[in-house]
């Protein structure tokens, strides 16, 4: 069976730290930031990048639209 | 060959209002001026021009649809009477300041409260100091005939989209009752959707690949770009103010004394201007077409060749204050008014003006 | 592999749409509005409407909408959207028009056009968002907030014995026979976000076909006006708001289902 790796992009600056993409992340891939951006917010990052499996849960919850999710097929 | 009809205020309005190319009239029923809807439905211009005509469930719904009508760049109208008209306010606001171009008709009844279905002038500073809350004016027009009534439908949509302002005209009970001769203005076609890309780019019509989202709306959060955006509808205003104002005046050459009185008011003056000149005494009539912009300057060039003026009005007293600060005390001004839907007689004038001005 | 290599555009498999704008909203973190904003205007996207959409913001949190949505938009005044969005399609009867409206916009100041609008049949899609408070004005109780629940104007809760009870005004609609659909949704997991684009597909379609009035109400949460954070407001909406306003159709394709 093919094994897919994913990974997502966030716009730090834009992140405004609400945290859902990481409580709704089904492999708990996601994480926040212990720094914080522009605005003061702990962004959202990828702290597995193992696990990710490019869903796109994160990407289609997020209020402010801010993770472009990618997904590859691993051989 | 011109079109003569025999036809009251208000179905001459709504009969001008097919003619000019509207393209939505949202109304709610209120007398005096019911007819409008009545007629229109009854002559079904959906099958005529394509207008559409819909009985809204309020006249805050009513005006609420004419902005989003207008916002879409089409001619819309709607009409109603004074206590409708005060619950329109919060929405003519909401036209003024997102700019957008429509027609009203208020045919006035007295007031204030529920009132009476009588006609009356009482709305005046309501109509022409603004109406709603914020800076804003309305262009207000004043028909005296059921002629004016259907003239100003073609003449307020063309302020209306010159200006990007929604124009008034301000009638009353008897101006909308009234069964008069009118000719009819030719029909003009509405606006192709073509058209209103190109005329009115702005309008809210689908978003093409040439150009950004189009937004219609009154809110600018930021201070110093609403003072910006006030500031510009003060100086389309003042150009309003320079260019539109239209008043009549009858006999005012060689007189003495001169009446003002617009609708109604400015037919009964007339006849009193004959009574008194009959009489031997020289009294001329002004009246305002336009009571915003008011003719404050045709009123003050008369006011060195003259000993007084006397505001009429079917109200206790509004338009007299414009007439004040026009002549700005150098002659004296003097008030005959009747309120609570009373039609004064020419009779009542002369005397007024023969116990007040003389 | 590394991230680069996944990063990569034939690997991509979900961007925002470019039917939102760029301008950062100014949502607070974690409201449902800007999920809700992103997945209509994806199925807009994705039927290629963007040209053919005309929509009407409210007044409330949501009022700048027409900053995010990039299709053309008026604003309406407040609980009148109905009214706008009556006029537009009546006058541009081929165009996709839809409403975007608040619970004290669509349910307390606006009900009459509500009502009347869902009356007629108006052949517009209705988009109701239901977070149980009004949250722009800094969270006074809503027409929708929940019996004990506090807000700013009942800071002892709400007792429904002094000013009534939460108003379902989605049930109170859906028997009108000018409504062709009504269903009630979240947006608080992937999942519900998928089954509502769903139905605003549906919504769509059958608008644009003439079948009637489509209402979609989504619940969502207020974290700013219910004090809890974010993740905590999901659950708590799961737990409480969706007992009371339980999701799922309510009337489709004209029937009433519940």
């Amino acid at each position: 069976m093919a094994k897919f790796q994913g990974a997502i992009v966030v716009d730090r600056e834009k992140c405004k730290g609400c945290g859902i993409c990481a409580s709704i992340c089904p492999t708990k891939s996601i994480g926040m930031s212990k720094e914080v951006n522009g605005k003061g917010y702990h962004f959202a990052l990828l702290a597995n990048e193992e696990t990710c499996v490019g869903c796109a849960s994160c990407g289609r919850i997020c209020p402010d639209g801010v993770i472009t999710v990618y997904r590859a097929k691993v051989e | 060959m011109e079109d003569l009809r025999l036809m009251k205020g208000n179905e001459a309005f709504a009969e001008a209002a097919i003619r000019a190319g509207c393209d939505g009239y949202f109304g709610y029923p209120i007398t005096p001026q019911s007819e409008v809807m009545e007629y229109l439905m009854k002559e079904k211009p959906e099958d005529r021009t394509g207008m559409v005509v819909l009985q809204a469930e309020s006249e805050v719904s009513s005006i609420n649809m004419v902005y989003a009508g207008a916002a879409c760049g089409k001619r819309v109208m709607t009409s109603t009477s004074s206590p409708g008209y005060s619950l329109m306010q919060e929405g003519i606001s909401y036209i003024a300041g997102a700019e957008l171009p429509c027609v009203v008709l208020n045919v006035v009844r007295g007031g204030p409260g529920l009132g009476t279905i009588q006609p009356s002038q009482s709305d005046y500073f309501q109509a022409t100091k603004g109406g709603g809350h914020g800076d804003y004016r309305l262009i207000v027009l004043a028909p005296s005939s059921v002629q004016e009534m259907a003239d100003f439908v073609p003449l307020g949509f063309d302020l209306a989209f010159k200006y990007r302002n929604p124009v008034l005209v301000l009638a009353d009970g008897v101006i909308g009752q009234t069964m008069e001769k009118v000719v009819m203005p030719p029909q003009r076609p509405r606006f192709t959707e073509e058209e209103i890309r190109k005329n009115t780019p702005w309008a809210t019509v689908g978003k093409s690949i040439d150009r950004e989202h189009n937004i219609v709306t009154s809110l600018d959060l930021q201070a110093d770009s609403q003072e910006r955006h006030v500031l510009h509808l003060q100086e389309k205003y003042n150009e309003i103010e320079a260019n539109e104002v239209r008043c009549e005046q009858i006999k005012c050459e060689d007189a003495e004394y001169v009446l003002v009185a617009y609708g109604s008011s400015a037919r009964i003056c007339q006849k009193a201007v004959d009574l008194l000149r009959a009489k031997g005494i020289k009294v001329g009539l002004v009246r305002p077409i336009t009571l915003w912009p008011f003719p404050t300057k045709e009123i003050q060039a008369l006011v060195p060749h003259v000993k007084g003026f006397m505001s009429v009005e079917m109200s206790l007293g509004q338009m007299v204050e414009d007439v004040k600060l026009a002549v700005d005390g150098k002659v004296k001004v003097e008030f005959f008014g009747r309120c609570g839907g009373i039609v004064p007689a020419p009779e009542e004038v002369v005397h007024a003006v023969e116990t007040k001005l003389l | 592999m590394t991230l680069n290599e996944i990063c990569k555009p034939e690997n991509l498999v979900y961007k925002k749409t470019s039917l939102l704008t760029d301008k950062v909203m100014h949502y607070c973190p974690g409201c449902g509005h800007g999920t809700i904003h992103r997945a209509l205007m994806e199925v807009v996207d994705e039927m290629g409407l963007q040209d053919k959409t005309i929509g009407v913001a409210p007044v409330g949190c949501s009022v700048l909408a027409y900053d995010y949505m990039n299709v053309d938009m008026q604003e309406a005044a407040h609980g009148r959207a109905p009214a706008l969005a009556t006029a537009i399609k009546r006058l541009m009867p081929e165009k996709f028009v839809f409403t975007y409206q608040g619970d004290g916009d669509l349910a307390a100041i606006g009900t009459a056009e509500t009502i009347h609008c869902c009356n007629r049949g108006e052949p517009i899609l209705m988009v109701f968002v239901n977070n149980a408070i009004y949250g722009m004005t800094g969270g006074q109780m809503a027409p929708t907030t929940l019996e004990g629940m506090k807000t700013a104007t009942s800071p002892y809760g709400r007792d429904v014995h002094k000013v009534g009870w939460p108003l379902r005004i989605t049930e109170m609609i859906a028997p009108l026979n000018g409504v062709w659909s009504v269903s009630r949704h979240t947006v608080h997991t992937p999942a519900a976000v998928q089954k509502l684009k769903k139905a605003l597909k549906k919504g769509i379609e059958d608008s644009m076909a003439g079948k009637g009035t489509c209402f979609i109400e989504v619940c969502s949460s207020c974290n700013s006006g219910w004090k809890m954070s974010p993740v905590d407001a999901n659950k708590w909406m799961a737990d409480h708001v969706l007992e009371y306003f339980v999701p799922g159709d309510i009337k489709v394709d004209g029937q009433m289902v519940r």
